[in-house]
């Protein structure tokens, strides 16, 4: 194969893959310094109490231990977007699993010992776990000095209330939509708590040097996050701050923002600057780490008799918990993503974070989207069936449309935003659509089809930058620096062909740094958001054309010609239309020496960045803007089976279709878009963290809070892919990740809804929730089932 | 304390033990056998997976004491020098892993089915694996790279 075919568009296998079959890719939780000692966190048994006393005297006894640490040793609040965390409780706690001290040991065994011995006197207060008690008038407060919290521009607390984001979105004049409709959806939905339940546990290594500077290492998305956390809270300059991050066990955004790092470096310098490393138990994890929120959402839809939709009324209250650092913008995500892959005239929404006495809550894959999702793509399908019109027609009625649509927050759609109709086009041809489902596995089991659509952007601020360098090395081989994260998206393989096409270079010749280090990477603002590819990827391309000018500029004088007469093509130099003329580009790339030792150039280092252009912050009264960079469009489409006799749910197909602009890497998109399947089908079929009635955690361990395993995943997956370039993408890519699990819950229900009737508005739909939903709604259908099911016995036995 | 020897893959170890020092103690933190991971430390999810004499174990839940003169394999024994396993291979080309913390499990455990014929189908397979969790979902892959071995692709 010429290499001038170029890489991008091939299957490549991710290129860490030998370290990781092989058990030896290093992860944060892996690495140990010499005279490093164990943490333990101290944590809190009651919801909401005055701190009376912590007592350490008994711990310190323990053979082994060296300090027991405890708020007022740590003054310190910490926080990206609502800054509104203490280190350790202070004055208070928040919720069971508040951290109240550290204890610090030669062993981990010690420390643990000793944790169990740090005794606590708790003056308790009225605790609050209801988000809509929580926004009463009276209700118990969590942060009475919220007005002194240092949270970012975009959000908008009530200081004196529960309520630590309230965003709203208006465009249109809803109530005028409301008269104006024909027919009227009304309904609220619940959503649970869900785990990210990353593999590795939040674990953080921190060594506070004697010379200022801090160590960290820390299992992480986004080590420069982390820097400007630690250096912004605890006052120290942020090149004294060297976060170092290796491989990642899994994210899924739970590892985006605040994490235990501030806490571990301060433990560290209290600790007479010996390096500290506080790994979490799962049940710590889940206790004591955040998760994904909470949702109550109350929708008031208006249709027209030929199906457009005219007005979409929705609050989203979130339970946010006990910190709400990231969700105050998820609640803002998941305000103006409430129209979805829809254009709506009249719209109002309030998307309103409030704090409880539960679990802390962060970002999550999707951020918001999926929330907002399961509320819109189901009031579509069940508009359909109350006009009689068909789940395609709605929605190809109320389509974006790109180059004229305006989005929920008044952006005009790019003409080369995607194509969302061929997107569903694509769907339904993938999902045999309007053809009949396969006969049941069982014959008392109801077999049928169903989809959802969606878009998505990455949510960031308006200045969310990235950066990357190119450098050659004396063989023409090249190092590339990027910042963006390695936790399973395989970012860096991309790269690789971005880069290795860029000079004509076999992709084993380029070599992405996958361990990143906040003093030598690459900046880039986060890996979040599906992002990584997109801004990481613009940046590394245009360190590449830093590269070429700087090489053209050396072969120009080589040559005796125009700058704009050479070209790079197959790892060689020459000239336009002579492409006699050549040099090989590793006689070049460190400058190029003529027979004398006479030398021109140097060594070959190109930089690039990544900015938005046209990002806004939102009107804070009307949530009109550009909050993103681009938009994804996609959807899901599922073929399923209900038990109505246990009311379980097996998906049988997997279908996902997206605009991803440009495959770079199909063997990649593929394992996201299964991958993003899979969880979001757990998500929506199993996951739920349960709380008894003081707040406790009652399933903190992978028994309670069951996750998809390898029996549970559907016998075929297929994936269907439309390229609509975007030109100001990679070679016109789009981002993915997140993408891939956004409408899965929502393709479930509506195959539900379509084949039963039977309107699921919580999740989880696992058993106990569908089955009491079929005795509510049609108990008929358990009849039938066990009907069909009697009959097939009593054939048995005649046979 | 006690003296312990035993094999991890194929080199000899003597070390001291306690009573209630976990294998998967002794290999991750006394051993340095880092493949070897923990995310739940109570039998539910399978990443701290070793090869007990050929067969998969959850090493958090076995005793160091047991490992008495029996040989113990994990990821970093499956390859000879550069040279991948077949199943290791496998899951290169289909991209059987991505976060890559639940691969080392992951990899012995298809090894072992395959090498043991427990499994004739695919579907058979899945089940063998039923102990473990993958939460990125690489389920498809590990699926698509487990097949190619059953059916000699």
């Amino acid at each position: 194969m010429p290499l001038s075919e170029g890489t991008v568009g091939k299957p490549i296998p991710p290129q860490d893959m030998p370290l990781k079959v092989t058990g030896t890719a290093t992860y944060a939780y892996d690495v140990e310094i010499p005279g490093m000692l164990y943490a333990k966190l101290v944590t809190s048994t009651v919801p909401h109490a005055k701190l009376k006393k912590v007592d350490t005297k008994r711990a310190e006894r323990v053979e082994g231990v060296l300090f027991v640490f405890t708020g007022n040793e740590m003054p310190y609040r910490v926080g990206m977007y609502a800054g509104d965390r203490d280190l350790l409780a202070k004055d208070k706690v928040r919720w069971v699993g508040h951290p109240v001290a550290v204890v610090v040991a030669e062993s981990l065994e010690a420390a643990e010992k000793a944790a169990e011995m740090v005794d606590v006197e708790y003056e308790t207060l009225q605790p609050v776990f209801d988000p809509l008690e929580a926004l009463k008038e009276g209700a118990p407060l969590l942060h009475e000095s919220m007005h002194e919290y240092r949270h970012a521009p975009a959000f908008n607390p009530v200081p004196g209330t529960n309520i630590a984001n309230k965003f709203t979105l208006v465009h249109g004049d809803v109530e005028e939509g409301f008269k104006q409709s024909d027919v009227i959806i009304e309904d609220e939905f619940r959503i649970s708590h869900v785990s990210h339940a990353y593999m590795e546990t939040q674990n953080v290594l921190a060594h506070y040097m004697r010379d200022g500077t801090l160590e960290i290492w820390t299992s992480c998305q986004s080590p420069f996050i982390v820097r400007q956390i630690v250096s912004e809270s605890l006052g120290i300059p942020y090149s004294k701050v060297v976060v170092k991050t290796p491989f990642v066990g899994g994210g899924f955004g739970g590892k985006a923002g605040l994490g235990w790092e501030a806490l571990v470096a301060m433990t560290s310098k209290l600790a007479g600057f010996r390096p500290v490393k506080l790994v979490l138990s799962r049940k710590e994890n889940f206790a004591s780490s955040a998760s994904r929120e909470a949702v109550i959402a109350k929708v008031k839809a208006g249709f027209t008799k030929e199906g457009k939709c005219v007005a979409y009324k929705v609050t989203f209250i979130l339970d946010a918990g006990a910190y709400a650092d990231y969700t105050v913008n998820v609640s803002r995500a998941m305000g103006y993503s409430a129209e979805g892959v829809y254009e709506i005239p009249n719209v109002y929404c309030e998307s309103i974070a409030v704090y409880t006495n539960k679990i802390p809550t962060t970002a999550m894959r999707g951020f918001g989207y999926p929330e907002s999702n399961w509320v819109l793509e189901q009031v579509f399908e069940r508009a359909a069936a109350k006009l009689g019109i068909d789940s395609v027609r709605i929605r190809r009625i109320n389509l974006l449309r790109p180059g004229e649509s305006h989005t929920a927050t008044g952006e005009r759609l790019r003409e080369d935003v995607g194509d969302p109709r061929k997107v569903l086009q694509s769907l339904l041809q993938q999902i045999g659509w309007g053809e009949k489902p396969q006969p049941p596995s069982k014959p008392w089991r109801i077999r049928s089809k169903g989809f959802a659509l969606c878009v998505k952007g990455p949510s960031q601020p308006p200045n969310a930058a990235a950066s990357a360098i190119v450098k050659f090395n004396e063989d023409a081989t090249v190092d590339v620096v990027v910042g963006t994260g390695n936790f399973g998206q395989g970012t860096a393989t991309s790269l690789s062909q971005l880069v290795a096409d860029q000079f004509g270079l076999p992709v084993e010749r380029v070599r992405v740094d996958l361990v990143r280090d906040t003093s030598k990477s690459a900046y880039t603002w986060q890996t979040v958001g599906s992002r990584g590819l997109f801004t990481d990827g613009v940046a590394v391309l245009r360190a590449c054309e830093d590269a070429k000018k700087q090489i053209k500029g050396i072969a120009s004088q080589v040559f005796r010609v125009n700058e704009e007469d050479i070209e790079i093509i197959d790892g060689m130099v020459r000239v336009r239309g002579r492409p006699w003329i050549s040099i090989p580009l590793k006689d070049l790339v460190f400058g190029y020496v003529y027979p004398n030792g006479n030398t021109v150039g140097g060594p070959v280092i190109g930089r690039g960045y990544f900015a938005s252009t046209l990002n806004t912050y939102l009107d804070p009264q009307t949530g009109q803007g550009i909050p993103t960079i681009f938009h994804t469009f996609g959807g899901t489409g599922v073929e399923i089976e209900l038990d109505p006799l246990t009311g379980e749910i097996e998906v049988i197909k997997a279908v996902q279709v997206f605009d991803v602009g440009k495959a770079i890497n199909p063997l990649l998109l593929k394992m996201q878009l299964d991958g993003g399947f899979i969880m979001g089908m757990s998500i929506a079929l199993f996951e739920k963290i349960k709380f008894d009635e003081q707040g406790n955690i009652l399933n903190p361990n992978f028994t309670g809070y069951y996750i998809a395993r390898s029996k549970d995943i559907p016998e075929s997956f297929s994936c269907s892919l439309v390229e609509t370039p975007q030109f100001d993408g990679p070679m016109g890519a789009r981002g993915i990740g997140e993408l891939s699990m956004i409408s899965v819950a929502s393709a479930i229900s509506n195959a539900i809804f379509l084949s039963t009737g039977i309107k699921l508005n919580n999740l989880p739909m696992n058993p106990e929730e569908v089955w009491r939903q079929i005795m509510n709604q049609r108990p008929e259908l358990v009849e039938q089932a066990l009907e069909n099911m009697l009959k097939l016995t009593q054939e048995a036995k005649v046979q | 304390m006690k003296k312990l020897s035993f094999n991890v893959n194929g080199i000899r170890r003597n070390t001291l033990t306690k009573d209630n020092e976990l294998l998967l103690d002794l290999l991750r933190e006394r051993l340095g056998v880092k493949s070897v991971k923990a995310a739940c430390w109570r039998g539910e999810c399978g990443l701290c997976t070793v090869l007990f004499d050929g067969k998969p174990v959850k090493s958090c839940l076995v005793l160091a004491v047991e490992a008495e003169g029996r040989e113990i394999t994990t990821a970093e024994g499956l390859a000879e020098g550069e040279r991948l396993s077949d199943i290791q291979d496998a899951f290169v080309k289909y991209g059987a892993s991505q976060c890559g913390f639940c691969t080392p499990a992951f990899v012995l455990t298809c090894h072992y089915i395959i090498e043991s014929g427990k499994a004739k189908t695919e579907k058979e397979a899945l089940e063998l694996l039923n102990g473990l969790i993958c939460r990125c979902g690489t389920y498809n892959q590990i699926r698509e790279a487990l097949a190619s071995l059953l059916s000699g692709k």
